[in-house]
């Protein structure tokens, strides 16, 4: 077994992760909602996409492009309608109801599709590989861990360096006070979980064409999306992707060893970092 | 005040409670005897209406009265039910005793997943429970003994052999097999009353007033000397032991076992939630309206496969997004009546003096 | 026409009745001052006008416009910003992106921008980068007042500045008031301080128990009417 290999091969696929994760810690972020249904709106998204591809013979890059602002759309109208009444004090209608959805999503697509496994084609790419010194690298692998730098250098543009992400910042500290400073904090969840269905439908186009997907594995997704944000510590986006390669690495390394302790190796690495650090890698200073 | 005493007493008791408990009493005895007048088939409806009753009570003493959301409580019901196989296949003892080796099996794992999860905040807590849910299947499906991945059955001669199925048999007049299936059944029905006389003990305890304060307002519960998290542990304890031994009980009379199906979120949590979340969440009535109408919806809709499941979850979503106190809330508030009352009702006492 | 007035506004928190019927009236260019003591209804008036607190739409009327009803925002764009009780600066936010803020919902133009905060209040654009909340009370003060005059407010409401500051930075507050006013700003000013609030208003209102007491010029005030007012009959 080559360990370097290992090793970087899992560090790629923590970017995967923090693919599934971004949207999530960005939500969590601005209005404390945990998104039980996160992982099968990136199910969603992937079938989405798969229809766009055979349907009308786009590449999925492209597909991805049409299936964005639609997640968009969606995100936003889930905000607006369902989500924006459950937020309050308690926790318990936000949990709810996300949970609530992710089942009807999951018996959704099984009636809308099957339970059948699917895979988004993307031609070449999916055997695509170039070598790096004694190291041979995946072009997907390589483009998702490219991707999750870049959706979080442009979030973290947004969240610092913007009119949007101030307004963000600022609901996420004091929604009343943010209201007198002409911020409608409803409308700003909108945008903020449109904006992370956005993401989910880049997290998607991974999803689909790295690997077979059915209507159920959206849960597990969930587990790995959130397992990334808390290592990584709440609020901080870079700590997302160093949760997410952590998890990565983990999964990889249990799988080299033996097959069936691959998922396990990933949640008791997990499990190990929240003992020594409870508040994660970066934890925010205010909170 | 001149040494006049004010006239009032605290009451935990309503006019419909006694009355109900009187009816309580009469279903219950007509519940013991049912096996002699019913048919195998609506014994076995029964059974799981009974069990899916205790989940149910668990998950609602859990979330709905100390705000613990937890949505690993098929960590419990699988490590029950693999800890009474393994009493069984292993031990060779009586799947009676196995099963209480299932519920202490479920409270030993409550400790350290407890001490995990409860690091957790809130929402987080909930997907922290589930992550344990995943590493106790995971570990249990490497269980090679017991079938690994793909499970194994219990042995037709240990639970035939259980402790009292000769005596039924001749009771009854029945064969070996139904005489598991009423064993089963009673024991769900004793389970049922003996959780349900729990979670309403507890409430009325002076731990149960604790534990209201904890959900309202930790901060103030904490000033008045309210140890939260000592009193969450207990009942996260409590309902991981009750959960187990119902799992236990839920595998004795499937006899058919696999990580899969014994750990399933659908089927132990996704379940439970939308039973207690329709019948009406932080009651004890609640989740027995909520299993009547989900069995109903059950039976309505079994056919229809991932139909029904989108429909209950409609219906979870619906519910608590309009009537977040669920359909026997709606009732309770309507018509001011509650059968097993745990709020307590200041009578007289008027400052008039 | 008063551009703000108030009339027989209640105001409620579930069960508990805070405001009893307060008319009140603010004329373009005035400044008035509202005093009482603790739990007189002050903080709840400033609430009910900024629309944190919902009212009866015409029991708050601004150029004769029915507003009471409105929310935070809207009232906001409208033009009438607040400086809330406790300065509400947000933690995450640095000392300029506090000031950003306050234009976000009404980018209007006027005398109000970046630069001419920092002419009112130096100090803050030394530390324009560091987080709000690291600032000294009364510069956090300063801010948040910065904060509400970048809508290019037409009516500045000001929710007990001086509360928990030193009398030498209360001092340092109120020295840019006059500089506010020469820019166009009606102001409204809850302060328990008697005495500063009457050498920056033209007018007072004393509340008491939900209820306006006594209103009228500082100079034609005696202090026994006021006592009275704000405490009550004489203690």
């Amino acid at each position: 077994m080559n360990w370097a290999d290992t090793i970087l091969q899992g560090a790629l696929l923590g970017g995967l992760y923090a693919l599934f994760a971004a949207g999530l810690s960005l939500v969590f972020g601005i209005m404390r909602l945990v998104n039980l249904a996160h992982g099968d709106l990136i199910v969603l998204a992937a079938y989405l996409i798969l229809v766009l591809v055979s349907t009308l013979g786009l590449h999925p890059f492209l597909a991805v492009l049409i299936a964005m602002p639609v997640m968009f759309a969606a995100g936003w109208l889930l905000q607006s309608y369902v989500l924006n009444r459950t937020l309050g004090p308690d926790i318990l209608p936000p949990l709810l109801v996300t949970f609530g959805l992710s089942v009807v999503l999951q018996n959704g697509l099984l009636q809308a599709s099957s339970a059948d496994s699917r895979r988004i084609p993307s031609g070449v790419l999916e055997t695509a590989s170039v070598a790096i010194g004694p190291l041979t690298i995946g072009v997907m692998p390589m483009l998702t861990f490219a991707s999750a730098v870049a959706v979080i250098l442009i979030l973290n543009r947004v969240l610092y360096g913007t009119e949007l992400g101030r307004a963000f910042r600022a609901t996420s500290d004091d929604a009343v006070t943010a209201g007198l400073m002409g911020i409608k904090p409803h409308r700003t969840f909108a945008v903020a979980t449109g904006i992370a269905m956005a993401i989910v439908a880049i997290a998607a186009v991974f999803l689909g064409t790295r690997a077979n997907f059915d209507p159920t594995i959206g849960p597990a997704r969930l587990i790995y999306a959130f397992e990334a944000v808390i290592m990584g510590g709440l609020g901080s986006l870079w700590g997302t992707l160093a949760g997410g390669v952590v998890l990565g690495v983990a999964q990889t390394i249990g799988g080299a060893i033996n097959p069936e302790w691959q998922i396990l190796a990933g949640h008791v690495a997990f499990v190990l970092v929240l003992l020594v650090r409870p508040r994660g890698f970066f934890p925010r200073a205010v909170d | 005040m001149h040494g006049r005493t004010i006239p009032w007493r605290v009451e935990t008791r309503t006019k419909a409670s006694t009355v109900f408990a009187v009816i309580a009493a009469l279903i219950v005895i007509a519940g013991l005897v049912a096996p002699i007048y019913l048919p195998r088939a609506t014994l076995q409806d029964l059974f799981f209406i009974l069990t899916m009753l205790v989940l149910a009570q668990s998950w609602n003493l859990l979330a709905g009265y100390a705000g613990l959301v937890s949505v690993g409580q098929q960590a419990f019901v699988g490590l029950g039910a693999y800890a009474m196989f393994a009493g069984v296949v292993l031990l060779k003892l009586d799947p009676l005793l196995a099963m209480l080796l299932g519920g202490v099996a479920a409270a030993l794992l409550a400790i350290p997943a407890g001490f995990f999860a409860f690091r957790l905040q809130g929402a987080y807590f909930a997907i922290g429970t589930w992550v344990v849910a995943e590493i106790v299947r995971l570990v249990v499906a490497q269980w090679k003994t017991l079938g690994g991945g793909t499970g194994t059955s219990l042995p037709g001669t240990a639970t035939r052999a259980m402790f009292g199925t000769d005596l039924v048999q001749r009771l009854l007049g029945v064969r070996p097999a139904q005489a598991v299936d009423v064993i089963c059944y009673w024991l769900a029905l004793l389970l049922a009353v003996a959780t349900i006389f729990t979670v309403y003990r507890l409430l009325r305890s002076r731990h149960g007033l604790a534990l209201a304060s904890v959900r309202d307002n930790q901060e103030a519960a904490r000033a008045i000397g309210v140890d939260a998290r000592r009193l969450r542990a207990m009942v996260y304890l409590t309902s991981a032991f009750l959960t187990g031994l119902v799992g236990a009980l839920i595998y004795v009379q499937k006899a058919r076992i696999s990580p899969d199906a014994a750990f399933s979120v659908i089927d132990w949590t996704a379940y439970v939630i939308f039973i207690v979340v329709i019948g009406g969440i932080g009651t004890i009535e609640g989740p027995i309206v909520g299993v009547l109408i989900f069995f109903g919806l059950q039976k309505l809709l079994a056919d229809f496969g991932s139909i029904y499941l989108l429909a209950l979850g409609l219906i979870g979503i619906v519910i608590m997004l309009f009537a977040p106190q669920g359909l026997w809330g709606l009732f309770a508030s309507r018509t001011g009546i509650q059968l097993l009352p745990v709020r307590r009702l200041l009578r007289g006492g008027s400052l008039e003096t | 026409m008063a551009l703000l007035a108030t009339h027989g506004l209640t105001a409620f928190y579930r069960d508990f009745q805070a405001l009893f019927g307060v008319d009140l009236t603010l004329e373009a260019g005035e400044t008035i001052a509202i005093v009482g003591a603790n739990g007189a209804g002050k903080s709840t008036l400033m609430r009910s006008i900024s629309g944190v607190l919902r009212n009866g739409a015409d029991q708050i009327l601004f150029e004769g416009r029915p507003i009471g009803a409105m929310s935070a925002p809207e009232v906001m764009g409208l033009g009438i910003a607040m400086v809330p009780e406790g300065r509400k600066l947000f933690p995450s936010l640095s000392v300029e992106e506090n000031l950003l803020i306050g234009r976000y919902g009404r980018a209007t133009d006027g005398p109000w921008s970046l630069e001419t905060i920092y002419q009112l209040f130096p100090v803050l654009k030394e530390r324009r980068n560091t987080p709000g909340t690291a600032l000294s009370g009364g510069q956090q003060q300063m801010v948040a007042i910065g904060r509400a005059l970048m809508s290019n407010p037409r009516v500045l409401l000001c929710d007990e500045l001086s509360l928990g500051l030193a009398p030498i930075i209360i001092k340092d507050i109120y020295a840019a008031f006059p500089a506010i006013r020469n820019s166009g700003a009606s102001i409204a000013i809850v302060e328990q301080d008697i005495g500063q609030a009457m050498k920056v208003a033209d007018r007072l209102y004393c509340m008491m128990e939900g209820r306006v007491t006594l209103t009228g010029r500082p100079a034609e005030l005696s202090r026994d009417a006021i006592h009275a007012a704000y405490f009550g009959a004489h203690a």
